[in-house]
């Protein structure tokens, strides 16, 4: 495939995501941001989302399994999803973060599990999709390299 | 936004441009590191000099240590010492600089008690390219008074 498609086809690609509530208009100025001085930028903000946010559910997880839910110490981890996936614009992770922090409000457990299996879904679903992403990014780029 | 110094209504929509100083030096205090890494670039864009702490605690200690920055992008929520301490602490030292706490969205009570800790401005995170216009433009002023 040649530089102009695989653009095309990322573009799409991207568009396709904003289309799906997938990611919001926060992502496009993540975007905006790479330049040849951070040619890595969505990259390097990508990991470390995918690393934060991997490691927050897993406490959540951990937070659940147990017979008496500290409510705040689960909030605190929820706020902390919900402040990441603010950050790189995932619209869909941030407003299931919204359902998990009302159940932990209301102290309803069953609840919680509920929001947070929807959580680990959005999840999945968004780093699957940001891989996809980055592989066109990274093709992009090994053709721009080949081209100098 | 809330803000002691200007209502957003007052607060003219600027470019990043307009406002390139390379002599103003910001501090970001967040605890996650996305946070910081996107904040850090944004003010980079507009020509600051960028330092991060991961903490209260680390940007109390920096000021301790004689550091001085022109703004401080404070988080509320943070393990060691939280936003709040940090800013009480910092303007009992007699820090004058602009601190602007940037927060999740919380309710008006935890965004005021924020703001009578010490703040400038309080901002929803993640702060957009706009509002850091808007900020550097309030800090050129805020520098031009003292």
């Amino acid at each position: 495939m040649d530089l102009a498609a695989l653009k095309t086809q990322l573009k799409n690609f991207v568009q396709s995501m904003f289309e799906e509530g997938v990611l919001d208009n926060q992502f496009s100025q993540i975007q905006a941001l790479q330049d040849s001085t951070n040619p890595n930028f969505v990259e390097e903000v990508i990991t470390l989302f995918c690393n934060d946010a991997e490691r927050i559910i897993n406490e959540i997880n951990r937070n659940l399994g147990y017979q008496n839910v500290d409510f705040s110490n689960l909030d605190s981890y929820v706020h902390q999803l919900k402040g990441s996936s603010s950050s790189i614009g995932a619209n869909r992770l941030k407003l299931a973060c919204a359902n998990l922090r009302q159940a932990s409000d209301e102290r309803n457990k069953e609840g919680c599990l509920q929001a947070l299996q929807l959580i680990t879904c959005e999840y999945c679903l968004l780093r699957r999709k940001f891989q996809a992403l980055l592989h066109l990014e990274r093709s992009i780029v090994e053709l721009e390299t080949n081209q100098k | 936004m809330s803000g002691n110094g200007a209502s957003s209504s007052s607060l003219n929509m600027i470019s990043g441009e307009d406002v390139v100083n390379n002599n103003l030096t910001a501090l970001v205090v967040d605890d996650s590191p996305l946070l910081r890494l996107l904040h850090d670039i944004h003010l980079k864009k507009y020509g600051l000099k960028v330092q991060v702490a991961e903490n209260g605690k680390v940007a109390v200690d920096l000021f301790h240590l004689g550091a001085s920055f022109d703004l401080v992008l404070m988080d509320k929520e943070m393990p060691v010492m939280n936003g709040v301490e940090a800013t009480k602490e910092l303007r009992a030292m007699g820090v004058t600089s602009m601190i602007v706490g940037v927060t999740s969205k919380d309710g008006p009570g935890e965004q005021q008690a924020f703001m009578e800790a010490g703040l400038d401005y309080c901002f929803e995170k993640p702060l957009t390219p706009e509002i850091i216009g808007i900020l550097l433009e309030e800090l050129n002023k805020h520098n031009k008074k003292d």
